[in-house]
């Protein structure tokens, strides 16, 4: 799995890669109340407002880590957002991308240097 | 921040793994680890315990007791206080001489003198206001007493345990009563739509009777966040958002906070500032009000957030002045202000989130149902 500043994580699952918010960025927005994901078959570029989140404490966006096409969203979110808190690394997943050029992930963090990241 | 100032709780807070944060200039608890939802739902369904020291304790004296500081105090508020019983409270608000509110608070009639409890953020201004428009009376910052304000549906029982004589209090009853705490200044009110108390106690006694409290399995610390949630749900104003200089109690749908005896064709009718404007507005009505907004989706519609009459064009109606997500309601909930033809139960207005209009039915408050004991 690698890891963005921005607290996302990237993991590689055949030939997409799933992303979703890291534990320590769903601790730090409180309980998730509202998760806005983009369209299938969206192309997006890295660092494009991709997903929106509400808190209870406020609104944040999810930014694009790489460039791609959306091919699944976590529609599950939608009516238990929730799943962002409890279950961040897994249930809690955003979105699937087809990469458009995978060596986009080489520039982030492992974990070991994640966790010194945030520590 | 080194200059922000702390309340006597402010170790256990950080004891019990509070996120602190600066709140109308204090360091404050914003949420406990059990995290906003959690405490939101926690004070609804059994006892929270909030800490509001940062509220403004004032007492108002006067040689001639009660009576006389009530009188000139009504000259400042459009609430009836010569007809307040003895040991009981009413809600309130300072105008100004347009009709706008200064400040909400709670007035108590204490027998022989007044008790006055204001919002923190406001009551540098509000003493100030007191002592220079209350000449007969001599205005005291209580400053040595924290205030604990205990909700939800198990309070009851849990007060009575340590305070006896509690539980025959009633909605807005105040009460001084002895205790292992020392003195204790009561009210059965609070800021949650739940049942519940607000205590006021020695600084050096405020730990002690906190944690005295929290050893109840009932009870669990809440911070600022579901205190803003709570109160939300409860359609209750927070100063500086829904009401503030520029809002009229006629316009903020306080009307419920004037007494007929201060009213139009009442024996005390008028006589405080802005009353010309507010005795107009109720009336003829007012051109703008502030209603409960239920968005029909999930995306909250936050503080700020412009309101439009139709899905395209047009310029705002109006905005919204509080909103967040509610625990209990299980949806986003608001407040806001909207002309007064589209301010009717029921009528759809869009409110624009991220750059979408989205729509937002005109809703009754509160959100959740009041469970006072009266």
């Amino acid at each position: 799995m690698k890891f963005t500043e921005e607290h996302e994580w990237l993991r590689v699952e055949d030939d997409l890669v799933v992303v979703g918010i890291t534990e320590h960025a769903s601790e730090q927005l409180g309980d998730v109340v509202f998760v806005e994901l983009p369209e299938v078959g969206t192309q997006v570029t890295k660092d494009d407002e991709v997903v929106v989140i509400e808190s209870v404490k406020a609104a944040s966006d999810i930014l694009a880590p790489i460039d791609g096409e959306i091919v699944e969203v976590n529609e599950v979110l939608v009516d238990a957002p929730g799943k962002v808190n409890d279950d961040a690394t897994g249930d809690g997943w955003f979105f699937k991308i087809k990469p458009s050029d995978l060596g986009q992930m080489d520039e982030y963090m492992d974990e070991t240097a994640y966790q010194d990241y945030i520590s | 921040m080194a200059d922000l100032l702390t309340t006597p709780l402010n170790a256990l807070h950080r004891e019990l793994g509070a996120k602190m944060v600066p709140f109308a200039g204090y360091d404050m608890p914003v949420q406990y680890p059990a995290g906003v939802m959690k405490e939101h739902l926690q004070c609804r369904a059994r006892a929270g315990l909030f800490d509001v020291s940062h509220m403004g304790q004032v007492i108002v004296r006067a040689p001639g007791g009660y009576a006389q500081a009530a009188s000139e105090m009504e000259a400042l508020v459009p609430v009836d206080l010569l007809g307040l019983g003895v040991m009981r409270q009413r809600y309130g608000f300072f105008t100004n001489d347009q009709g706008g509110i200064l400040d909400d608070l709670m007035l108590a009639n204490r027998g022989d003198h007044m008790f006055v409890v204001v919002n923190a953020a406001c009551k540098r201004a509000d003493i100030a206001h007191m002592r220079a428009r209350l000449p007969g009376c001599e205005v005291e910052e209580i400053t040595d007493r924290a205030l604990v304000a205990l909700q939800g549906p198990a309070a009851e029982a849990v007060l009575e345990a340590l305070v006896p004589g509690v539980a025959a209090m009633r909605f807005m009853d105040v009460g001084i009563f002895g205790s292992d705490f020392g003195e204790l200044w009561i009210s059965r009110s609070g800021y949650t739509g739940e049942d519940g108390y607000e205590i006021s106690v020695s600084e050096t006694q405020a730990e002690a009777l906190a944690r005295a409290l929290l050893a109840n399995d009932d009870v669990e610390p809440i911070g600022l966040g579901a205190r803003d949630s709570l109160r939300l749900e409860a359609g209750l104003c927070l100063y500086g958002h829904d009401i503030d200089e520029t809002t009229t109690p006629v316009e903020a749908s306080l009307i419920w906070g004037i007494q007929k005896v201060r009213r139009a064709g009442g024996a005390r009718a008028g006589g405080f500032p802005g009353a010309d404007r507010i005795l107009d507005e109720m009336a003829n009505g007012a051109a703008r009000v502030r209603v409960g907004l239920r968005p029909e989706g999930r995306a909250p519609m936050r503080e700020g957030t412009p309101l439009f009459e139709a899905a395209e064009g047009g310029a705002p109606v109006g905005q919204v002045t509080s909103g967040a997500y509610g625990p209990t309601i299980e949806a986003p909930m608001s407040m806001g202000y909207l002309p007064k033809p589209l301010a009717t139960e029921g009528t759809v207005i869009y409110g624009e989130v991220r750059g979408k209009r989205l729509p937002v039915k005109v809703a009754k408050l509160p959100f959740t149902p009041a469970n006072f004991k009266r």
